[in-house]
Order: structure tokens, then C-alpha cells, then sequence
């Protein structure tokens, strides 16, 4: 591994499984480089853990790229760390100074059952869009794709809130763990879309209704999702669901 | 039917009624700040009096009335019920929370502002509300005018409305541009406007109503 002259303190959240209870372990970490990702410096940590016979730290990660929303982490207070718009693999630990003490917990919530250590079990998000997270196509060829003309800033606004990674930061920066800036995201996505709208008014009743179910809790609009996403999701989004779905309650055709 | 009682109990239907109650009650602010200030006109509270009179003794007020504590009632119940489901949907909390970073701590608190306004306004109504309505159903003279002159008077119950009309402006901060928000109103053009609005008329409401408890205490409303 590259070597640097960065030495910190982690205070890392240990869990074995979802039913036991967690603690709190102390490890120091010595050489880790600024150029690092924050990421890599939990890779030297766990190699360092392996050489010493200790267990090493579960935590997710998967591209390395800010693009598939697998890493999580909730450092120092805050989903991917202290930095705006990015994932925790994009966070680089020249955005910490060296003898730091860092806290790292996984996200917290209901809906987000710990598996082991730093991992969450995020699968609510996956029932959440086989509720109605889908545009339904006939099979066969694929249509042309100019066929249906989309104005410009419909396309933009869709494309916007399609952005979303599915991470979980939006649920992890909620002080109610509501998921809702997920959802208008999914939401929104489709029903901006003359592909989309056809099943707009289903959707957002069954999205909603299995996030409800799924135990997240209620928007109290204080903007912290918006602010920690690392794709920067618009607040516009929720707004719009919270539309949709006043709309269908009441205006549904069946 | 079902469909209706399904959207009151789910999340966004539970919000939307918050911001539809929160907006209602705002309105009642409006009539309540406007009526008030007439004692600024400083005309001995014949003006006022007057507006007090109307209000306790108008049948239409008084229907309007009931609907204002069920709109109150509701926005409290309604309150309770989303903070104890919120707290259930994070049962174990974090560390270390650095909630100023992404969010003020005025609309992470509405729940503890809401609580002091409660606090507040059982000490607002036994002071001016039941004073009135004890003389509407003894059908005696109140003179709601002198009775503000008299409460005023003491120190103590000045602070207590200062804090309270500050607790007012925390939660009017937040609750104005968020009722919107929970309504469904978020919009490039209007948003802006709204939010703008919203930290001006808390700011102009409170300050109006923080200014009648001091010039009365201070004597210089006569």
C-alpha cells in the first residue's frame, strides 16, 4: 500500500448480526496517505486487523466510482463524510487532518437493519421500486427512440432526479429517517416521462404505501437529505410526489 | 371511502394535513395580529374594544372559533402522532449527529417550539380568553382593554410572552415555507416568493406582537 504520514484514531461501530447489540472499538491507523480515498484507509486498517489475527471490519463498497451507491458510512455526524456531493469512496482523506479522531457508524434506521458492522441491509429500496419503480414495455423490438418527442427541460428535470444512486445517505441524514427524497426521486423519474405517465397514478400509491410499510419515517422538510445527498437531489422531487400523490388519493380511475 | 382513510393515515396524507392545519392557523395569526395592534392607534382601547367586542359577541366568529381550537387540536395530534412514529423508525440513534451542517436548528426542533407555544398558550388563554368568555356567559362588561393593561403589568408575565412570541418566530420560520412544501408547492418562479414571504411575515407578525406586551408594561400605550 502507498504510504503517508497521516496517523488517526477511528472509533468504528462493531456489530456480529442484525439481532445482537453493537459497540463502539477504538483503532489507531498509522501512514495512511492524503491522497488516499476513505475507502482504501479502511482497506489498510482491515489488512493491518488480518496480519494481527483480528477480525476485520465489515463495511460495503463496490465501484469505487460515486456511481453504484453500495458505500455507505456515516462519519463524524454526517452520511459520506464532511465533504457535499460525493460518496464515501470519493471522500479523500486529505479532507481530514492528521491525529484526527473519527467516528464512523453505519446508517441508522428501522428500515436499515445492520447486517454486520458498517453494512445495512437497504433491500427496503428494492421492494419500494418492485412496488411500482418500473415503466411496463410489451416485448419485442426495441421502438425507435425519437419516436415520442420529450421538451428539453422535461428530459433534464427526469434525468435529474434518475441521478439518484439509491444509497440510502437521504434516510441516514433524516433526523425521522424518512426516505422520502428516494422515493420522489424514483417517482419522479418516470412520471416525467410520457412513458412513465401512463402508470404515474399507481405508482406513487404503491411506492408510498410500501414505504410506509417498510417502517421509514415522516418528512418534516428540514433539508438535510437534499444538502448530504451525493447526487443532489432536488427537494422539487418530494414536492412533486407529495402532488402525485394528493392527486391520485383522490382522482384514481378505479 | 377506503381510499380517503388511506391517504389521511399514510405518511405524505399525515403532512398534508400538518401543512393544511399550520396554514389555517397562520390565517387566524393574521386576524389576531391585525386586531391587536389597534391599540397602537393609542385612542384609550376604543378601537380595540370595539374589534374585542365583535369577536366575542359575533355568531359567526364563534363558529369560526370552534373550527380554530379543532384545527389547533388536530395540528397537535397530529404532531405526536409523526414524532413518535419518527423516533420509532430510528431505534438505535447515532454517536455523533452534526445536524448544522445540512439542516437549521429551528426546523430539526419544531416539535420542542411547538411544545413551549403549547406551554405559552395555556397561560395566553387564562389570561384574555377566559376572562372573556366568563363575561359573555355572565353577560357582564369586560373590558378587555384594561384587562391587557392589568396582566402586562407585571414584569414576569412580559418575559413570559417574550419567549413565547420568540418560540412563535422559530416555528413560523420553518412551518410557513415548509406548509407549502408538504402541500405539494415547490416551484422554480413561486418558491422563492414563498420562502421570502414566510421569513417576513414571521418577522413582522412576531415583532408586532412582542412590541404590545413591552409599550403596555412600558406605559406607553395610554
Amino acid at each position: 500500500m502507498s504510504h503517508g504520514n497521516m496517523n488517526l484514531t477511528l472509533k468504528v461501530w462493531k456489530q456480529k448480526n442484525k439481532d445482537s447489540k453493537g459497540t463502539f472499538e477504538t483503532y489507531n491507523v498509522k501512514g495512511i496517505s492524503p491522497d488516499m480515498s476513505f475507502l482504501e484507509m479502511f482497506d489498510v486498517l482491515n489488512e493491518q486487523l488480518i496480519t494481527e489475527g483480528k477480525e476485520p471490519i465489515a463495511f460495503d463498497h463496490d465501484c469505487r466510482e460515486g456511481i453504484c451507491g453500495m458505500c455507505s458510512m456515516y462519519i463524524n455526524g454526517r452520511p459520506h463524510g464532511p465533504k457535499g456531493g460525493v460518496t464515501t469512496c470519493q471522500l479523500h482523506m486529505r479532507s481530514f487532518n492528521n491525529g484526527d479522531t473519527i467516528v464512523v457508524e453505519p446508517w441508522r434506521g428501522a428500515a436499515f437493519p445492520v447486517i454486520k458492522d458498517l453494512a445495512v441491509d437497504r433491500s427496503s429500496f428494492d421492494r419500494i421500486m418492485a412496488a411500482g419503480g418500473f415503466v411496463s414495455v410489451n416485448t419485442g423490438n426495441a421502438k425507435d427512440a425519437n419516436n415520442i418527442l420529450i421538451p428539453k427541460d422535461d428530459a433534464d428535470t427526469a434525468f435529474n432526479a434518475a441521478a439518484c444512486i439509491g444509497c440510502g445517505a437521504c434516510v441516514a441524514a433524516c433526523k425521522n429517517s424518512s426516505a422520502m427524497l428516494f422515493v420522489s426521486a424514483k417517482v419522479s423519474q418516470l412520471s416525467l416521462l410520457p412513458q412513465g405517465k401512463i402508470e404515474k397514478q399507481d405508482r406513487v400509491l404503491n411506492m408510498v404505501k410500501q414505504m410506509d410499510e417498510e417502517g421509514f419515517g415522516n418528512c418534516t422538510n428540514t433539508g438535510a437529505c437534499e444538502a448530504e445527498c451525493p447526487k443532489s437531489i432536488s427537494l422539487e422531487n418530494i414536492a412533486r410526489m407529495n402532488r402525485e400523490y394528493l392527486g391520485s388519493s383522490f382522482f384514481q380511475n378505479k | 371511502m377506503s381510499k380517503k382513510s388511506g391517504f389521511l393515515s399514510s405518511s405524505i396524507g399525515k403532512k398534508f394535513i400538518m401543512g393544511l392545519t399550520g396554514l389555517f392557523l397562520i390565517s387566524f395569526l393574521v386576524v389576531h395580529v391585525s386586531l391587536n395592534s389597534a391599540i397602537f392607534l393609542n385612542d384609550g382601547g376604543v378601537t380595540f374594544n370595539a374589534g374585542a367586542d365583535f369577536m366575542a359577541h359575533n355568531p359567526v366568529i364563534r363558529i369560526v372559533e370552534i373550527g380554530l381550537f379543532a384545527g389547533l387540536i388536530l395540528h397537535i395530534v397530529q404532531a405526536l402522532v409523526l414524532t413518535l412514529e419518527n423516533k420509532k423508525a430510528r431505534p438505535v440513534a447515532y454517536q455523533v449527529v452534526n445536524g448544522s451542517a445540512n439542516s437549521s436548528w429551528y426546523s430539526r426542533s419544531m416539535g420542542l417550539l411547538g411544545s413551549l407555544l403549547l406551554l405559552f398558550l395555556v397561560v395566553h388563554l387564562a389570561n384574555f380568553w377566559l376572562p372573556t368568555k366568563v363575561a359573555v356567559f355572565s353577560h357582564t362588561e369586560h373590558n378587555t382593554f384594561n384587562n391587557m393593561k392589568e396582566v402586562f403589568a407585571e414584569w414576569y408575565i412580559v418575559v413570559i410572552y417574550l419567549v413565547g412570541v420568540i418560540g412563535l418566530l422559530y416555528h413560523l420560520l420553518h412551518g410557513f415555507q415548509s406548509a407549502f412544501q408538504s402541500l405539494g408547492i415547490n416551484h422554480k418562479k413561486y418558491t422563492p416568493i414563498i420562502k421570502k414571504a414566510g421569513i417576513w411575515f414571521s418577522i413582522i407578525v412576531c415583532a408586532l406582537f412582542a412590541a404590545m406586551p413591552i409599550t403596555m408594561h412600558l406605559g406607553l400605550i395610554k
